[in-house]
């Protein structure tokens, strides 16, 4: 691992465990309450998850047209990433909405789109562990489809009519709760970048193994 | 000629009676709506303008209303949403992290075996 892991990991933590006050000291939102506390997590995590399959994206592709392992390698970290996050902002979103809308779940565009994306983030992980010889190849290519859901679920709102925010919320957010929510942002992206290391690290030494083995055989 | 006079008294007689009965029908309807309402205390002076009532202390509870009776989104209570939410992060985070941490040891254990048994050069 690099020598910037470590203090980076520490600072992280250390993040982490400042947010709860931040978010604490925000102001409540008028109509919602202190149910709408859970923005601060459910926002840096949904733009984590959609930053995951971009990047999961763009080097699916570069693995597909340059046949670069390394590419192969960083598209499969950022794949299990978008699973991660993923799952974290389409179980927040719920516990919120049940609150603020009444209903644990609606097949708004928003949030239909963000459960398609996820769902392809998880066949794309399913595909590469039981897919057999060139599942590589045929995962990149759900790859690329997850990436161009992701402009998607960014505009919905705007563009369909829905009951999720809209994204001129964010800019119009007054300084504590604005401080609260970017500073939560920048954890999740601070560890979005350890998580993604560490995880391509681990496919590292997978390919590691394998020349291990191969070197053994011959 | 008495039978007459007698037959003549009983005629006037029964015609005054008749008139009072009708008096009395005719102005019924506007009489007893009156009587009603004075007997209600609000007579002639109701009628006049009344003041329009100073801003004072709000008025007493007169009745709790259970939560049980409030629409289905205000009687949740909104903390035990946001702990379940806080709490899914850190045990999803932390639980990412723990199997990525076992994977990763699990492959460096297996790498560290080969590479001594190469050095060794034997396979097990």
């Amino acid at each position: 691992m690099p020598k910037w892991f470590m203090p980076l990991a520490g600072i992280n933590a250390v993040m982490f465990g400042a947010a709860p006050f931040l978010i604490a000291r925000a102001d409540y939102e008028s109509t919602m309450g202190l149910v709408q506390k859970i923005f601060y997590f459910h926002m840096p995590s949904a733009s984590m998850f959609l930053l995951s399959a971009v990047v999961c994206g763009v080097a699916s592709a570069r693995f597909l047209f340059r046949g670069s392992p390394r590419q192969d390698r960083l598209a499969y970290a950022a794949a299990e990433l978008a699973v991660l996050f993923g799952a974290i902002t389409l179980v927040t979103g719920p516990l919120w909405a049940r609150k603020a809308w009444g209903v644990w779940w609606a097949w708004d565009v928003r949030l239909t789109s963000s459960l398609m994306g996820w769902m392809v983030a998880w066949a794309y992980l399913l595909v590469r562990k039981y897919g057999g010889p060139g599942s590589d190849k045929l995962a990149a290519g759900l790859a690329l489809f997850g990436m161009a859901n992701v402009p998607f679920v960014y505009i919905s709102v705007n563009y369909w009519r829905t009951i999720h925010p809209k994204t001129s919320v964010v800019p119009t957010l007054p300084a504590d709760m604005g401080a609260a929510l970017w500073f939560s942002f920048a954890c999740f992206l601070l560890l979005f970048v350890l998580l993604l290391r560490v995880r391509v690290h681990l496919e590292e030494q997978r390919a590691k193994l394998d020349s291990l083995y191969l070197s053994l055989d011959e | 000629m008495r039978l007459s006079q007698t037959r003549a008294t009983e005629t006037r007689r029964q015609g005054a009676l008749l008139a009072l009965l009708l008096i009395v029908l005719v102005s019924a309807p506007a009489v007893v709506p009156a009587c009603a309402a004075e007997s209600r205390g609000d007579g002639a002076a109701s009628q006049q303008p009344q003041p329009q009532p100073q801003p004072g202390p709000p008025a007493a509870t007169d009745e709790f209303v259970p939560i049980s009776q409030l629409p289905a989104q205000d009687q949740l209570p909104a903390a035990p949403l946001l702990v379940t939410a806080y709490a899914f992060v850190w045990l999803a985070l932390f639980g990412y992290l723990l199997s990525v941490g076992r994977r990763l040891g699990k492959v460096q254990r297996e790498v560290d075996r080969l590479e001594s048994d190469i050095a060794k050069g034997t396979r097990t």
